[in-house]
């Protein structure tokens, strides 16, 4: 399944000009507040008027059509849960309302969420993670031919996001829609997407694969210095037996990682930020740092500031470095030069690491 | 006779007034409803024309709005021929006294169930239709639910209205004992004639008894709605 749109829209001072495809998978949109990813969110759902342009889920288009007619799960900010029926009711509700041939199994979804101790009790004695949790799992079970998360974490405190990311992180995993999720916290960002739309005064300025888009030069602007990095997907190795180290093989050679709580065979992402990376034009030698990685430049890209981006590739991942002008000018670096990345062990965000 | 016995004028007049009341009730919840829904939800031109329309019986003299209706719904009124035509006399008839009940607890149903729906979030409602309810569905299984224990105040509210609404019902239907006497009529008549303490005295004890119960009840019911 596909979401693709086209719409513009106007409110107030305010115009909305995107476009976006969105194949299975999460398509993370991400923006500064106010850059109008909500409005795009609501308008897919039918809780916006556009003013022009289509939006079609399977080639079908929805513009028009009521939200109760278009199959477009909606998770808020608040869970929004009923509260004059137990959590079970709220996730029959949803059922009950959706279309029945293709009425997904109210136990799968219990169990996916692990929302059975909850089931028989009332929203106000849900603490914010719990509902936030039934709240995904009762616009599951609506159906939907595509699923829209509205900075589903962002009324919950770290440590609960921790808690929950697995959970979005299984259902990315498990489902075959299309998922739109809305956020501005680049961690939740490297962790969920499969795909990056970056939105910034109303408008859809770059689009892509997360990998992609995440150590595009190009892309540092609207994302920040500090979201801006390398994603590396790869596998689990069994541990060193000499070191104890954990190692994880990509396609670009072998990491070594403090530490990982992941058993071997799994496979994760994990993201290294920009400014974590040191480069040098020759081998280095005498060095603490285990993770040494010999790339060529395939971008370059000048910021505002001393700082310069250069994205290089090693095997098929493609990293990004940020150094200042003064050391790129000294080392002569241009694109299609060899360097040789240095990264530290302890530049892993645990946090930032997903499955 | 003993003084608690009552005469069978008195009779009708308690069966007629509890007729009337919950028949006027019961057609207007769903209106009220309905109205309270549109003031509460919808914006559009002439919804400060509807709101001051379903206050007017609230804030005229009920004689004025007896007039009314007798200008209505009379033999000689406006709605006259086309009631004759469908063979309904409410000018001087019971019926006719359950519209004056009705159309003077109106204001009153309306505005409870308005409070109600003013406390139930919007944000609900708009979750519900994107899990697929369509607008009625929604109405039925979110917004009326928890609007419940208003729609109950609010029947509680008209129900004693109703039960003792004088003014607009004496002028629209007169008192005819029998047939359009009801206890607040049935009152009045009494106190026209020297030495009927004992039968006033009756009535207005079985009238407070009906509003008390209505009210103990409306207490009760609620609470089972709460605990649910």
């Amino acid at each position: 399944m596909t979401v693709e749109l086209n719409i513009q829209l106007q409110r107030g001072g305010f115009l909305l000009d995107a476009y976006l495809s969105a194949p299975t998978g999460v398509t993370v949109i991400f923006g500064p507040s106010g850059s109008g990813k909500t409005t795009l969110l609501r308008a897919v759902a039918g809780l916006e008027r556009v003013d022009s342009g289509y939006i079609s889920i399977d080639n079908t288009n929805i513009v028009g059509l009521a939200p109760y007619k278009r199959a477009v799960g909606y998770v808020f900010q608040e869970p929004r849960l009923f509260p004059h029926i137990t959590v079970l009711e709220n996730l029959k509700f949803s059922q009950k309302m959706a279309r029945m041939e293709v009425a997904q199994d109210v136990d799968e979804v219990i169990d996916l969420l692990e929302l059975r101790p909850l089931l028989p009790r009332y929203s106000a004695a849900l603490s914010g993670g719990e509902a936030q949790r039934v709240a995904l799992g009762r616009a599951l079970l609506s159906a939907p031919k595509c699923l829209c998360l509205d900075e589903p974490l962002s009324a919950l405190d770290h440590a609960l996001k921790q808690r929950i990311l697995p959970y979005l992180e299984r259902l990315r995993n498990q489902t075959k829609i299309p998922i739109l999720y809305v956020t501005h916290d680049a961690a939740e960002m490297a962790r969920l997407a499969d795909h990056i739309v970056l939105m910034q005064a109303g408008r859809s300025v770059l689009s892509g694969s997360a990998t992609k888009v995440l150590a595009d030069p190009a892309a540092v602007p609207f994302l920040g210095v500090r979201a801006a990095g390398t994603v590396i997907s790869g596998w689990i190795m069994p541990p060193d037996p000499t070191t104890g180290l954990a190692i994880m093989s990509f396609s670009g050679g072998q990491l070594i990682l403090p530490e990982l709580s992941q058993p071997a065979g799994r496979e994760v992402r994990i993201r290294i930020a920009a400014q974590d990376i040191i480069l040098s034009t020759e081998m280095p030698k005498g060095l603490s740092a285990l993770n040494i990685f010999q790339g060529v430049i395939t971008d370059m890209h000048q910021g505002q500031g001393p700082g310069v981006m250069v994205q290089f590739r090693v095997g098929e991942t493609l990293f990004l470095a940020r150094i200042t002008q003064y050391s790129a000018e000294k080392m002569g670096l241009v694109l299609g030069k060899t360097v040789f990345a240095i990264v530290k062990a302890s530049a892993f965000d645990p946090a930032g690491i997903g499955t | 006779m003993s003084w608690y016995a009552l005469s069978t004028v008195e009779i009708q007049a308690v069966t007629l007034s509890l007729w009337v009341a919950t028949v006027s009730v019961v057609v207007s919840l769903p209106i009220a409803t309905g109205v309270a829904f549109i003031l509460a939800r919808r914006r559009f031109w002439g919804h400060g024309l509807l709101n001051a329309l379903v206050h007017l019986p609230l804030v005229l003299p009920p004689v004025v709005t007896g007039y009314l209706l007798l200008v209505a719904f009379g033999r000689q009124g406006i709605f006259g021929p086309v009631l004759e035509a469908l063979g309904l006399q409410l000018a001087f008839t019971s019926a006719g006294a359950a519209l004056a009940a009705a159309v003077m607890a109106f204001p009153l149903i309306v505005r409870a169930i308005r409070l109600a729906l003013e406390a139930v979030d919007p944000k609900l409602e708009e979750a519900a239709s994107t899990l697929g309810a369509s607008p009625i569905r929604v109405f039925g299984f979110v917004t009326l639910p928890l609007i419940l224990p208003g729609v109950l105040a609010g029947a509680v509210v008209g129900f004693a209205k109703a039960l003792g609404e004088f003014g607009a019902t004496i002028t629209f239907v007169s008192n005819i004992p029998g047939e359009t006497q009801t206890i607040a009529s049935a009152i009045y008549a009494l106190l026209q004639v020297p030495g009927q303490e004992a039968a006033v005295g009756r009535m207005i004890g079985l009238s407070v008894l009906l509003s008390v119960g209505a009210l103990l009840l409306s207490e009760i019911l609620a609470r089972r709605m709460v605990r649910k």
